[in-house]
């Protein structure tokens, strides 16, 4: 069958050229809008990553491999039927809290930190990373087949779920992470229709168990973190350090930056994390306010595209799958670039598609492989 | 009613998934609102601040060491430079481990022990982030080897500057001195003048002796400023040019009235000698030549010289780092006597004419001591002033001494400039000794004793005196009176000629005084040095001494052989030439070399003829 296009010379931008290749690409459960916005974020990420790592190509290269896996990661992902990864969730979240119990048994540690599992010396993981996905696909399978406003008792249930291997994650300690897991099992509840009443007495609830939840859960670091973010002079050269110079960094770079290459503050050293979950500070420092804006504008885009995803899903799993996944990745943007501008307590969350880093990035796509299933779910090949 | 109610309807379900989302989507849009706020507000409202931070943390005003002026001869001779000079240092701040760093430097450029306790005591009074010096002078291996060692030595760098270099050393060390690392007494006394912390704050090195302590402030220069790009780690990564640099000011020039070419000379022909020559300028006190035997190499003190090195120095019994033109402090002996004939002149205690019995020995009345003539059986039955002062007879000195009493010989000496510092531009002078009764009373406790003023009266006893003070007195006798002020350094306003004590004797006085010193050299039959006055197309007033170092008991006699050569008598020998237009002063002292006409006055011949040459050279190319 020949299409209308060979015979109409379309113009580039031409919205029906475009609706024909992504036709093409939805035949490989490929969302092309997605996609698009997905590659330009991660490329203005690698130019930001060149400067952040000074000039260092090799870093370069080792991210663009990061993301060649990732691509494919996606695309393997996005071929799997919506109704085999509902059924594949309750698998893997039950294998991530074994392998939650394997860490805190035998797990390995840097810089004080106990989250790496080695598999027969081959592979090092985090398995918390499994649990980034398993945890809202299992409330979207669990909250499926249940009366949606959920009940006490559903609700009750699905929170736990939810819960459950963030109390781990923040043991290990990795306090980002684990606020993270826990926000996308609860976007999971809140999409689901948990009521109003059960909201703000949550919320109560949450307010006054924080202190308890001070005391004796969160470690010294944590505690002196969210400290200095209220009062980062007090420690100039210590904890504050970070935060001040971020500061400095992002507030230097004023409308349009100081150019590509051009940052003093990352450049010479003073930027800590440049490359990694600080790198915001330096695409700011660079590119200025007009650089954040676009960024920012480029995340606003794959969340209207993946709250678009799950409105038009076939079924409420998919809906709520792809509405947690899309709410979890605005948090990403949220708390990375709240803590890097001395918003939000520095708890060592990257900034999506853009830090330096393997493991998360390529949960990461994954997770849009999983908005791309959903996404091309009715799609026959 | 509740089963129905169970039954899932999905219809309602999407709709309340939909309000849901789009409420998310609302606070998506509304926490994005905040962000892009909160940047906004870092970004262009507080701008300015940030900038300025962002500016503080980039730039740096570091000191700029100034260049220490050079030192020249008279002739433009450089004594004193600066080389560009390479130095192993080390940023404690970038260091990993101190202690395993230091023990790897060692064994890479064979550092000793000492040297790495007293980089340890430089580390203790750094500013953060100063990179202070371990070893200094690196060789060009060494300086290769640092490099194929580098990537494991962080915190470890070489550092190009400019060390202070003398060319000419060891003949010219005990004038110029040196210059050496500033320790913590040096901190101490810069830390007296505030303006000074900050005009050393780049400099590593001052003035530690000689010219260059003495004019540590002239040759210094004033720090200079420059704005550096360094990195969070306190490390300079280049110099900003598109600041206003505000560049050191080079410390002045010093050009001295030494004579290096004389000086060098002198120096050798005293080499193996202990002792001093000093040739004065009379009428300016310019110093010509100042030498003090043995002397040593001032570069190794620099960069700081191995305590083995300095031990050996220091240790040795022939005192290489005295300096004894301005330190050394000797019985001036015969020389003196010219001081005491023209005293006694003057005091008209004595006249020309009057004679003195010498029967080789003088008695004071009530007294059985015999104070002996040096010669054996006396110079004549009776001997006048002139004869005297050309032969050097002791009893007539004796005579005239005892005469003239302690009070007016000091008196009268002192305006010579005996017992006092000349007041030369240099460091460590000593006074010497013009002993009088109150100083015997105060430093004795014990009354004058008449026979203390006859010794005084051949230049032994409590007397002593430097060869510089020598020379100036001498200088003195070619002025007729006006004493000169010996100077190193010419050309700065500071150091115009003053006749600091001009005083008059009558005309005639002096040239009875003058005639006797010049018998000394000229009167061929008589004049002690006689020897030095063959073959010359000038004249000399000159006055040759042998100083006992040893008091010689009552009835025993000076046997050269018999004593041991450390007690052996002090050679000196004291003049000025021509006599009718005086050009240059000279004192020479030679330790335990014997008789003062025979071992001293030949040097004092060699510095007179040198000089006058020199100066006959710089007339005729003035005339051409």
């Amino acid at each position: 069958m020949r299409g209308q296009s060979d015979f109409v010379r379309s113009l580039p931008g031409d919205p029906s050229a475009l609706s024909i290749q992504a036709g093409r690409f939805r035949r490989w459960h490929i969302d092309l809008p997605l996609l698009v916005l997905l590659v330009a974020v991660a490329f203005f990420g690698l130019v930001v990553l060149y400067s952040a790592s000074g000039k260092e190509l090799g870093r370069v290269l080792r991210q663009l491999v990061y993301l060649g896996i990732s691509f494919t990661g996606l695309f393997i992902v996005a071929q799997i039927k919506v109704k085999t990864l509902k059924s594949l969730a309750p698998l893997g979240y039950v294998l991530g809290i074994f392998l939650l119990l394997m860490v805190a048994w035998v797990g390995e540690g840097s810089k004080g930190a106990q989250r790496w599992l080695n598999v027969f010396g081959l592979i090092r993981f985090q398995p918390s990373e499994i649990m980034k996905i398993a945890v809202p696909l299992t409330v979207a399978w669990y909250l499926s087949d249940k009366i949606l406003p959920p009940k006490v008792q559903t609700l009750f249930i699905g929170l736990i779920i939810a819960i459950l291997p963030s109390l781990f994650i923040v043991m290990q300690p990795d306090l980002g992470t684990s606020i993270l897991i826990a926000a996308s099992g609860l976007f999971v509840l809140w999409l689901g229709g948990i009521r109003w009443s059960f909201l703000i007495g949550g919320g109560l609830l949450a307010v006054v168990s924080a202190w308890p939840v001070w005391q004796f859960l969160l470690h010294g670091y944590q505690r002196q973190r969210i400290m200095t973010l209220f009062n980062p002079e007090d420690d100039r050269l210590g904890a504050g350090w970070n935060i001040i110079q971020s500061k400095t960094a992002i507030g230097s770079g004023g409308w349009d930056g100081k150019g590509w290459l051009n940052g003093t503050q990352s450049h010479l050293d003073f930027l800590p994390e440049s490359h990694t979950d600080f790198i915001i500070a330096v695409l700011a420092e660079e590119f200025g306010f007009m650089g954040v804006v676009f960024l920012l504008l480029l995340y606003l885009l794959i969340i209207i595209r993946g709250a678009q995803i799950s409105l038009a899903a076939k079924n409420i799993f998919g809906s709520l799958a792809a509405g947690s996944i899309t709410l979890t990745f605005f948090v990403y943007v949220l708390v990375n670039m709240g803590m890097v501008s001395g918003m939000l307590p520095v708890v060592g969350v990257p900034l999506p598609l853009v830090s330096y880093g393997g493991t998360a990035m390529v949960t990461m796509f994954a997770s849009f492989g999983v908005l791309m299933a959903i996404s091309t779910e009715d799609t026959q090949r | 009613m509740q089963r129905y109610a169970a039954i899932k309807d999905s219809h309602s379900e999407q709709r309340l998934y939909r309000s849901r989302l789009i409420l998310s989507l609302i606070m998506v849009i509304i926490f994005f609102g905040v962000l892009a706020y909160r940047y906004a507000d870092l970004q262009i409202f507080q701008y300015d601040s940030f900038v300025t931070q962002s500016e503080r943390n980039r730039v740096h005003v570091q000191p700029v060491a100034p260049k220490r002026g050079l030192i020249f001869d008279t002739n433009g001779v450089l004594l004193a430079d600066n080389q560009p000079s390479y130095s192993l240092v080390l940023v404690k701040e970038r260091v990993e481990n101190l202690d395993d760093t230091l023990v790897d430097l060692q064994q890479l450029f064979d550092i000793d022990i000492k040297s790495v306790e007293k980089f340890k005591q430089r580390l203790k009074r750094r500013a953060p982030y100063q990179a202070v010096p371990l070893k200094f002078r690196l060789s060009e291996d060494e300086i290769s080897r640092f490099a194929v060692n580098r990537y494991r030595l962080s915190g470890v760098e070489i550092k190009a500057q400019l060390v202070r270099n003398y060319p000419e050393s060891a003949s010219l060390t005990h004038v110029v001195g040196y210059v050496g690392r500033i320790n913590t007494s040096d901190q101490e006394d810069l830390a007296r003048l505030k303006s000074n912390k900050t005009n050393y704050a780049a400099t590593d090195h001052i003035g530690k002796i000689g010219i260059e302590r003495f004019y540590e402030s002239t040759l210094h220069g004033e720090v200079g400023s420059q704005y550096v790009e360094t990195n969070a780690h306190g490390r300079v990564l280049r110099v900003l040019q598109q600041e206003e640099p505000n560049p050191a000011t080079p410390g002045a020039d010093l050009t001295l009235h030494i004579d290096a070419d004389i000086q060098k000379k002198i120096y050798q022909l005293m080499e193996g000698r202990r002792g001093s020559v000093v040739a004065l300028d009379p009428h300016t006190g310019g110093v010509i030549a100042m030498v003090s035997t043995p002397s040593y190499d001032a570069n190794p003190f620099v960069t700081g010289i191995s305590t083995k090195d300095y031990a050996k120095l220091r240790e040795s019994i022939d005192l290489p780092l005295f300096n004894r033109s301005l330190q050394g402090q000797y019985p001036p002996g015969s020389t003196i006597k010219p001081i005491i004939g023209l005293a006694g002149l003057h005091y008209r205690v004595v006249s020309a004419t009057s004679n003195v019995a010498d029967p080789g020995w003088y008695q004071l009345p009530n007294d059985d001591r015999l104070y002996r003539d040096w010669k054996k059986g006396g110079h004549s039955h009776f001997i006048n002033l002139h004869d005297s002062l050309a032969q050097s007879c002791d009893v007539y000195f004796y005579d005239l001494a005892y005469k003239l009493g302690v009070d007016r010989i000091h008196d009268f000496s002192a305006q010579f400039g005996l017992g006092a510092r000349t007041g030369i531009d240099s460091t460590n002078e000593r006074s010497g000794l013009l002993p009088s009764r109150e100083w015997k009373k105060q430093n004795k406790n014990q009354p004058w004793f008449p026979g203390e003023t006859l010794n005084i009266g051949i230049g032994q006893g409590y007397m002593l005196a430097t060869p510089l003070q020598l020379a100036v007195a001498t200088a003195t006798i070619a002025n007729r009176g006006e004493r000169p002020i010996p100077r190193l350094v010419k050309q700065l306003p500071e150091t115009k000629v003053v006749h600091e004590n001009t005083f008059s004797v009558a005309d005639n006085y002096w040239d009875q005084i003058i005639d006797g010193m010049e018998a000394v050299v000229h009167d061929r039959v008589n004049g002690t040095a006689r020897s030095i006055g063959r073959g010359i197309n000038y004249r000399i007033a000159g006055k040759s001494g042998t100083a006992q170092v040893v008091g010689i008991a009552q009835g025993e006699e000076y046997d050269e052989d018999a004593i041991t050569e450390r007690q052996r008598d002090h050679a000196l020998f004291v003049g000025f030439a021509p006599i009718d237009n005086p050009q240059v002063a000279v004192a020479v002292i030679i330790e335990n070399a014997g008789g003062g006409s025979t071992h001293a006055a030949p040097v004092a011949r060699k510095v007179f003829d040198w000089v006058l040459e020199a100066n006959a050279r710089k007339q005729q190319a003035s005339d051409k």
